[in-house]
Parts: C-alpha cells; structure tokens; sequence
C-alpha cells in the first residue's frame, strides 16, 4: 500500500470559497478535482502539499454547451462526460478520438478537463486537443476572470498561466463551420500515456485549407504546437502532399527526448506519421466523407 | 471412465472428472477470501522497510534515533540489530546467501536497509523518512555482458576470496559430437537474443503477519508462500527455531507465478519484530516493493546456433548463455541444476547432437531468478528453440510450420531420451500441430498475408499480417527424489485422506493454491476414484500443523506430484473399503467388483455397497477381519518416477501497422495435450492467464536499468501488464497422450502457456515484418526500429 504524507483537507463549496481558502493556505495548498495526476504523485511521495482542497463540490463547473458563438467545457468536466458529449461529436470528434484513448474507463470516469490542463503533462491529450483546436481558457483569482488564449496557456512542462490563488474555471472553443478534426495516438498499452500523439484541425474553403490546427503531445512541441506546420497548411490545396509538408515540419521542428517509449527517431517519425494520419482524417470529416 | 459417462452429483457436479464452476469461486466472487493482509490480531504492529535508493552504495552510517522518537514508533531494527542474532544474512535457495537488512553495502536499488515497526502502518511509512543513511556510492555493475570485465565493480566482495562476479560455469551435452555435426552441416544460422528481465506481478504483493507466542514459545507466521512446509523447515535451519514451535500459514493467496517461493528479509523482519516487541507483526510491500525487491524471472543473454541440411533436416543445436542472477543468486531450483530445465532447450525435435553452456555473474540488480511460471527455465528454453527453428525457416526460404512438422519427434519414438540427458515420456507432436493449424486455417491465413504483403508494398495499406508458430515440450512435476531436492529438502509430497463416518471426506495437500484451483481439482481426484460428490470433499490445505510435508506449488508440480499423492491415496481407501465391504456383505474381497463409488458381488448387482456405507460401517462395530482396523483414512507420499512432459502447438496471427509499429494480436490458438483434462475448465483458465502472460512479455513487460542501477520498472505506469485490450479471445484445442507412469496420466499445465506462447507471438510479428530477429518486449518503437534495420536493446535505458 502507497500512502501519502500526512495533510489537511479542506472542502470548498464554491468557486469564491475555493479561492478564499487558496488565498488562506498559500502555496502549500493544491486543488484537487479528479486526483488522477495528484494523488498518484503524492502516494509515491513526490507531491507534498499540506493542504488539499477539493472542488468536487463546487457548482457551476460541469457544463458542456454552446455559448455564443464558442462550445464552454466547466473545469470540472469529466473525461467520461466529454467522450459521451452529442455536442462535442457532432462539431469536434477529436474529442471522442482522443477520449478512447484516454487512460481507462475508472480514471475517465474522475480526471477532469481543468485538471488535465492545470497538469500540463506534455503527454497530456487534452492539452493537445485544446491546442489543435485553439481558443482559450478562463482563469478566475479574487479579483475576477480573465480569459487566456488556449495556446499561452501552457509556459513549459508542468507549468501554466493559473497563478497560487487562482483556479480554471471553464475551456472554449470557437464553433466554426466546414471543419473537421482527428487525433491520433500510439502508446504502448491501453491506458499508457502516449509515446506521441497528434491531433489536427481543418477548416475547408472548396479544395483549399482555409485554417488548420495541430497539437502534439509527448513529442516536446512548445505550447504543444508547430507554427509554420499549420502556416504551411493555409492556403494549400487539401491534398496529400500539403499534409505531408507540414507533417515534415512537425518531424522536423518538434524536440522529443528519448526514453523507454522509443528513441529520438522513432518519435520524430511518429509525430510525421500521426500529423499526416490526423490531417487525412480531420479532412475527410470536413468533407463529410467520415465520421 | 469418459467425460460423458461421468455421474452427476445432487448438487450437479461431475463425480470425477469434468467441467464444474470452482468451489472457491463462491468466496473469491464475494470478497470474502481471506488474504494475508486480512490477517488482524489484537495488539499488531506494523512493519515498514527502508529501502536503499541507490543500486550500489557502502553504507558508512545508519542514524534512526529520529524514527525512534516518533510517537507511534515501537522499534527500529537494522542489520546490527540483526547480526547480534546472526540473522543479518540468510541462505538463498541456490546455496548462496542474501542480506536481510544491510551491514556492509546496499547492491541494488530497493535494497532493504532497515525494519520500522509503529502502531500503524501509515506512521511506520512516515518514520521512515526519519531514518538518517550515509550511503557512498558506487560505480554499479548493471550489464551483464559487462559483469566479467576486469575492471568491474565486484558486487559480492563479502565472500571469501570472491575477486569478480563469477557465480557459475555450467555445461549439458555433448560438446565435441556438436562441433562435429556443425562442422559438417550444409547450413549453420547463428542468433543473438535476448530473454529480457520481467517479474511475476502478482496482484496481491508479498507480506507476512508473525506471532511469537511469549508464553508457549510458538511461532505463528501467516505469509505469502507457494511453499509453506520448506518454509517451516528453512526458518527453523536458519532462526535455530525448533520446528514444532513454528506454524507457516498460507492463507488465500492472490497470485504467486514463483514470485512466492523464497523467502524474503520482510518475512524475517516480521518474525524478528515480533521476537523483540512481543506483539504480532505485519508487514506487506506495496506495489513498488514487490516489482524492484522480489524475485524477478529471466535475464537470460543468450546465443543460440542450429545446424541442419540444405533440404530441412535439423542436425544440431547449441546455445551459449549469459545468465543475470542479481546481487544474490536467489534461484529457486532444484540443487543439481544451477540453471534449472535449461537444458531442456532443444525442445520437441529430434538432433545429432546438442549442448549448452551457462555462465551465471552477479549484478547490481535485485535478487532472484526463476519466477514467472516458467518450470525452473524451461520457458527461455522453448523461447530459444523456437526462435531458432524459426530463424532457421528464414534463412532456408522454408514455411515455418513445414519445417517444424518435417523435425518434431514422431509418436513411436517415446520414450525419447533427448541429447541432453531428459525422457520424454509420451507424445504425439504432429497430432497436435495439425490441430492447431486446423483451427487456424492456416493455408487461407497465408494467403490473406499475401494479400496484406502486396498491398503493402503497392503503398495501398500500412498493415501488415504475421502468423507466428510455437510448439514445445516441458517437463514438470520436480520431481524423482533421487535427482532432486531443493536445500536438501527432496521434492516428494505428502497426502492424507480421512473418510468420515457419514461418507464425507476431507484430504489434506502439501501443495498450496494461488489461483489454481486446487480446491476444485483434488475434490475432483478423490471423487473420480472414490465416486464421493466432490462438494462432499472438503480441501485442506496452506497450514502447515494441518497438512503433510512437501515441497510446495511451482514448476507446474502441484498435480503431476501432489495430484499423483492424492490418486495414490484415494487408492488405498479403495483397496481398505473393499475388504470392509466384504466384512459387510459377508463374501470374499475377491468376490467384489467396483463401480464408481460402490462395490458389488460379482454377478449380483443389487448386492452391494456404497462408499458412504463402507465409510460408516468402518466407523462401526462391524466385525473386521485379522488385522484390519477401523476407520477409512489412509496417507501417502508421491515420489515421482520421472518428470511429465507436456507439450502443445501454439499459432498467433498478428496485425501489424508498419506506419508506427503498433502490433495487435488478432487471434491465439493453443492446443495444448497435458493428458487427461481433471477439470476443463480450470485447464483452459490456466491457459487463458499463461497466454495473456506470453503477450505481455513478448510485447510490453520489462524491467530496465539506467546504468547507475535504478529500477525503471518500479510501477505499474512503467511495468506494463497486458490488459483484456490487448488479449483476444483464445481459441483452445487439446490432444490427450497421457503419462505412462502417473497414476492418472496428467502431466500438468499451471505454465505451459507462459513457456509457450511468448516465441510464437514474437515469430508472428517478425513474420509481418519479414526481420529475423528483435528482442522482447516489441513494443511500437522495438518493431518500427527493427524494421529500419537498427534494433533497440530496451534492458537498459535508451540513450
Ligand atoms: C493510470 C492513468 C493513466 C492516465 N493516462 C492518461 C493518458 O493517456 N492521457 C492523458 O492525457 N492523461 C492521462 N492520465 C491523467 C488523467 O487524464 C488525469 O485525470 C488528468 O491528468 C488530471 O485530471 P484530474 O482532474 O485528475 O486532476 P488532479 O489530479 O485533481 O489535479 C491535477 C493538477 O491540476 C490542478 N487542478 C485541478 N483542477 C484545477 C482547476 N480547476 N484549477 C486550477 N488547478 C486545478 C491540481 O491542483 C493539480 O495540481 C492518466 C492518469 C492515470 C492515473
């Protein structure tokens, strides 16, 4: 049995009690929603906090639903919750693509949105989902919202714009039409993390790539993207060579470590390969020609 | 006695041989298995090791005046406390020694350091932190290739006059016959593998729970042991504890593969603790503990070469080893084989000629080496074998299945006497390969890889289709005390039967179950030769002041030794409640006839009695002739003859992306012959688990090293195990060649799917990829590096 250091527990009641009791306890305190990053930390004894403080309480942070003319996810939005969402299939099933692949049924079943976010793991699949599709994230401290765009929201491995006494609240996306997006994952196993990952969005003017997205995960892509991949795509017919352009780009330009998932090499090619897989697919989807 | 004219019982189970659900089932399927670490007794402590983080460290200091003061702290126990008792190091079971808690120097990372004992485990874990170690590292030695240089670290500098790390030169065959036929064969393929280090994972982890009864001087330990009487034995030669006043308790255990076959330091500590508080002591690792501290399997370098003629006719095969045992060699074997069955290697063919050679050192790595449900090796032998014959196939453009059909034993060459020493007591090998591809379908299979191949090329797809074969023998049930023991312990089992008076019955086993079943297959032993209902058979068994001596369950040994044990005595009942039932029917034994669970007068069918009335009147005031007393119990112990060889043919057709070296297992079949099938079902459930078992290995499971030592397969994130995901559903066949010489023919089954099905996973995805050779585990970037040409060695960390 792994057991955590010994720490306090707090249980906050809602969004302005969670910041008043992060303000309380300074930066020894931690969120906790799903605990699927945290806790595992904690029980190999790598995380300390001394304080926890659960939002699983909190209301107000469970949506998915249009507003505007954007799809607003609540921080607290399950895994489990976003691969079932009609909503989220119907305008973007990258969601769906990168849900089932996702850890398992039991830790979908808590991990939240805002906790993959705030993890900022660089083998986080939403963080890449979220960069493909681009739009942005909302940042609540005791002095109100602000709204960070999706793609400066991650500063570095582990790292992101919520400050100490701060919490996410909600993730946007832009709705758009004709568009189609894909992800793409290798991992070892079921439910490992991914040895590389791509997901891509296309947005279709007739033949042409009107805009298109690509978040990469575990493959070291800063901010999880590869600019002038998707420069390149704008603009060009949406044919093979264009995907294969850009997909040359993320090979190129993307700074993977070797580790036990794979060499150097053999993840430059993945993020080629899952690019050029993903781009292919979110194409078909924009052209109706897929699901 | 066939499947179909079994009778059914009231509760309608089979009365003898058949498929029924398990009994145990009913308390597993509630929760209500009682475990290790639901053992609780008033006034327990609990037990927490301080491991070292370092692989190779001389400690110059230990403070743990801190985890002293700890509030809830009972004591600290360390190797100083441990050498005032001569415990600080204990006998391995190959004749080597192992630390308990360290004196000199830490020699591999999770080594135990020192034993907190609090009055709850969560304060027993946080006093370790407590604990003030000076560790001075070490360069480690980490490769075995590199374990025999000169200027190597030495890992075992506490042994007399040790100046490298050497542990043992071992040879079988015959060398210069070998050389002979290689020199003269028309075709030589020679390939470099690796079996690479994986570990046993069972779901519950290790732990013990002792008691040392102040008053009466009685030790009671509940532990996670496969083997719970050369457990007793081993803590009485080693604690100078008298054997009588020591009670092993297996209780349910969830798991075992060899991973609970030694012993450990926390069971020594748990007993050592409970010797110094006077309170019972629990102790139970965590996942971590158990996946870098206890016994992991293989690590065997191996390079193997086959000799044959141009036209297919294999000649000869040798193999060179390089064996990684750790920092203590902890092999649980039998004493005259220091590589256990290896020289089992040449599998199910016929040869010229044949031979081994094993050199074993030691490395900065934990301790152990045969687990896994591997038969003392035989699973890196057959993995061997069946690499190399498909090498062979390779390099002479021939089928694979056609080759190994054209090789294997024919059915009149049993008994065969193998080039290195082993008899094959029965078999007929071709029968079994041409169900298997029966089932599969081979021929079509070929054809759609064709397909998959042209497609491939013509840059229409990037799947690629592998059709992987394995075939091999083991040999199981260790075995004829006049070759082996183990510790000096010989490895025959013990068995008593007791009818009560009412027809009941309960037999008491040597062997212990970790999942096996036993409580469904021995009921289902006695019931076959004595026709009492198996649910009216109680099993007792995992105590050792309840049950016989013997060796244990591993080596897939439980129903070749003990289930032999179990037949034997259930025969001597027999043969008493014949001579009873003739005291009651007034007639001569010799007038008797049996019919499943009853004995009749000859030619008077309706003149007879049942088990339940001779198990009564035995118990009764029935007069009974000269000689013979009363009751209906009798004992036994089963030294096998020889080993049992069962053998199966096992084909895996795989689905490989060559886009990004992702391989999925598409289908697996396994016919496998283990002779009479006691219960089908338990059968196939145990080749269900050894198949998902071959898949992980061949696919995922490893235990790498940086260089400096540290343990890169510590957690389940890391050491990955194959889920329901990765697995298909099996498609099972079977052939039946019983053992001549066991008294029900069975020759075992507890691991011929682990020793089987890794090679034909592994022959299946090169098959996709048309390479020869890459090491386990295949994952993605394994298969995709493989196929540029430049093959990942993954034992040790990637650079
Ligand atoms: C076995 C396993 C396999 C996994 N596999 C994958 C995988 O394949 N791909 C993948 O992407 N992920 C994977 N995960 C991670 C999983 O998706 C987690 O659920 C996710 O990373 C974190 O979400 P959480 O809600 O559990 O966060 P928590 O663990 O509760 O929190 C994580 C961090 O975020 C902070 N935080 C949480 N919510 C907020 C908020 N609203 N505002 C500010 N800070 C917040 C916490 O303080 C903490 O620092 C896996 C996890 C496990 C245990």
């Amino acid at each position: 049995m792994q057991v955590p250091e010994t720490f306090d527990y707090e249980r906050a009641s809602n969004i302005d009690d969670a910041i008043a009791l992060l303000e309380r306890h300074g930066d020894e305190a931690r969120l906790i929603a799903g605990g699927h990053s945290l806790l595992p930390m904690m029980k190999l004894r790598l995380a300390f906090p001394e304080v926890l403080i659960d939002i699983n309480d909190v209301p107000d942070l469970d949506h998915i639903r249009i507003d505007g003319d954007e799809i607003a996810i609540g921080a607290m939005v399950r895994h489990a919750a976003i691969l079932d969402s009609a909503l989220l299939a119907e305008h973007y099933p990258i969601f769906r693509d990168a849900e089932r692949v996702i850890a398992d049924p039991l830790v979908r079943n808590r991990g939240t949105i805002g906790g993959s976010f705030c993890q900022a793991d660089p083998a986080e699949d939403l963080s890449a989902v979220g960069a493909a599709l681009g739009g942005s994230v909302v940042v609540r401290s005791s002095s109100g919202s602000r709204t960070v765009p999706m793609r400066e929201f991650h500063e570095g491995p582990y790292e992101t714009k919520v400050g100490d006494a701060e919490i996410l609240t909600e993730v946007r996306f832009p709705i758009r039409n004709a568009t189609g997006s894909a992800y793409e994952k290798v991992e070892r196993r079921v439910g490992d993390w991914a040895v590389a990952a791509a997901g891509a969005f296309v947005q279709l003017d007739g033949d042409m790539i009107a805009d298109a997205g690509i978040g990469l995960a575990a493959v070291g892509a800063d901010h999880f993207i590869v600019p002038d991949a998707e420069a390149a795509l704008r603009g060009k017919p949406a044919i093979r060579e264009s995907f294969e352009e850009a997909a040359q780009l993320c090979h190129d330009q993307c700074s993977p470590v070797t580790d036990q998932r794979g060499p150097e090499d053999y993840k430059r090619h993945l993020a080629r390969e899952l690019v050029l897989r993903a781009l292919t697919r979110a194409t078909a989807r924009a052209r109706g020609e897929e699901s | 006695m066939t499947a179909t004219d079994v009778p059914i019982s009231a509760e309608g189970n089979p009365i003898g041989f058949g498929r029924m659900h398990r009994k145990e089932d009913a308390r597993f399927l509630r929760g209500a298995g009682k475990y290790v670490d639901d053992v609780t007794l008033p006034g327990m402590l609990h037990g927490a090791i301080l491991r070292s983080p370092i692989a190779h460290a001389r400690i110059t200091s230990i403070d743990t005046s801190a985890a002293e003061a700890h509030p809830k702290v009972k004591a600290v126990i360390t190797g100083q406390t441990l050498e005032g008792l001569g415990l600080a190091w204990m006998p391995t079971l190959s004749q080597d020694t192992q630390s308990v808690l360290c004196t000199d120097k830490v020699r591999f990372q999770g080594q135990e350091v020192a034993f907190v004992i609090a009055e709850d485990k969560y304060s027993a874990r946080d006093a370790l932190q407590l604990i003030d170690v000076d560790y001075e590292p070490l360069d480690a030695v980490v490769d075995a290739k590199h374990a025999l240089d000169d200027d190597a670290p030495i890992v075992r500098d506490d042994l007399e006059g040790r100046t490298d790390n050497h542990i043992y030169d071992w040879e079988a065959g015959d060398a210069t016959k070998c050389d002979e036929v290689f020199r003269n064969a028309e075709v030589v393929v020679t390939q470099e593998m690796l079996y690479p280090r994986v570990h046993p994972a069972p779901m519950e982890t290790c732990g013990s729970v002792a008691s040392m009864d102040p008053i009466s001087g009685k030790l009671t330990i509940w532990t996670t042991t496969q083997a719970p009487h050369a457990h007793r034995t081993l803590y009485a030669l080693v604690a100078g504890l008298p054997e009588h006043k020591i009670q092993v308790i297996s209780p349910d255990i969830g798991g075992g593969f060899g991973n609970k076959v030694g012993i450990y330091p926390g069971y020594v500590c748990s007993i050592v603790g409970s010797i110094v508080t006077g309170k019972p002591v629990k102790w139970m690792e965590d996942r971590s503990e158990n996946l870098m501290s206890t016994s992991f399997a293989r690590d065997y370098h191996m390079t193997g070469s086959i000799a044959a003629t141009r036209d297919g006719k294999i000649q000869g095969l040798k193999v060179d080893v390089l064996a990684d045992h750790g920092a203590f060699n902890g092999v649980a074997q039998p004493t005259k084989f220091p590589a256990g069955f290896f020289h089992i290697f040449t599998g199910s063919y016929d040869y010229d000629a044949a031979h081994c050679n094993v050199t074993a050192v030691y490395t900065n790595k934990a301790p152990g080496g045969v687990a896994y449900a591997c038969s003392f090796r035989v699973t890196e032998a057959v993995y061997l074998v069946e690499r190399m014959v498909d090498c062979l196939a390779d390099e002479l453009g021939m089928d694979p299945a056609e080759l190994r059909m054209n090789n294997l034993l024919k059915p009149e060459q049993f008994p065969y006497t193998t080039p290195t020493g082993w008899e094959y007591d029965s078999g007929d090998y071709p029968r079994a390969l041409d169900e298997a591809m029966r089932i599969a379908g081979y021929d079509e299979l070929r054809t759609e890889q064709a397909e998959k191949r042209r497609a491939y090329e013509a840059g229409e797809s990037s799947m690629l289709m592998g059709i992987g074969i394995s075939f091999f023998t083991e040999g199981v049930g260790a075995g004829p005390r006049k070759h082996m023991d183990i510790l000096g312990l010989g490895m025959a089992d013990g068995c008593e039967l007791r009818i009560h008076p009412t027809g009941k019955a309960v037999v008491r086993l040597s062997v212990q179950s970790q999942g096996q079943g036993h409580e469904t297959t021995f009921a289902q032993i006695i019931s076959h030769e004595l026709g009492i209902p198996p649910e009216d058979i109680d099993v007792v068994h995992g105590d050792t002041d309840n049950t016989p001596f013997g060796l244990g369950t591993y080596g897939s040994r439980s129903t070749p030794v003990s289930g032999a044990a179990a037949a034997v005595v259930a025969r001597r009942v027999k043969d008493k409640s014949r001579i009873i039932a003739a005291a009651a029917l007034e007639c001569s034994p010799d007038d008797l006839e049996w019919e499943h669970g009853r004995w009749f007068v000859k030619g008077d069918p309706d003149n007879g009695k049942t088990i339940q009335d001779i198990a009564m009147a035995a118990h009764s005031s029935l007069e009974l002739p000269e000689g013979v007393e009363g009751h209906l119990d009798a004992t036994a112990v089963y030294d096998p003859p020889e080993l049992t060889y069962p053998f199966g043919a096992y084909i895996c057709v795989t689905d490989v992306d060559a886009g990004t070296g992702e391989v999925k297992v598409r289908r697996f079949i396994a016919v496998d012959d283990c002779g009479p099938r006691i219960n089908p079902m338990i059968v196939e459930g145990q080749v269900h688990g050894g198949v998902a078992d071959g898949i992980g290995m061949a696919l995922m499971e490893l235990i790498a090293f940086e260089r400096d030592g540290t343990n890169l397969g510590g957690s389940f994130m890391d050491y990955l195990l194959p889920t329901s995901m990765e697995c298909p559903s099996y498609e099972l066949g079977e052939t039946v060649t019983p053992s001549p010489h066991h008294p029900l023919g069975v020759k075992g089954v507890g691991e011929s799917a682990t020793v089987g099905s890794p090679a034909a996973v592994v022959n299946s995805v090169l098959d996709a990829i048309g390479v020869r050779a890459a090491d386990m585990p295949l994952t993605p970037a394994v298969v995709w590096r493989a196929m540029q040409g430049s093959p990942l060695r993954m034992d040790l960390a990637l650079e």
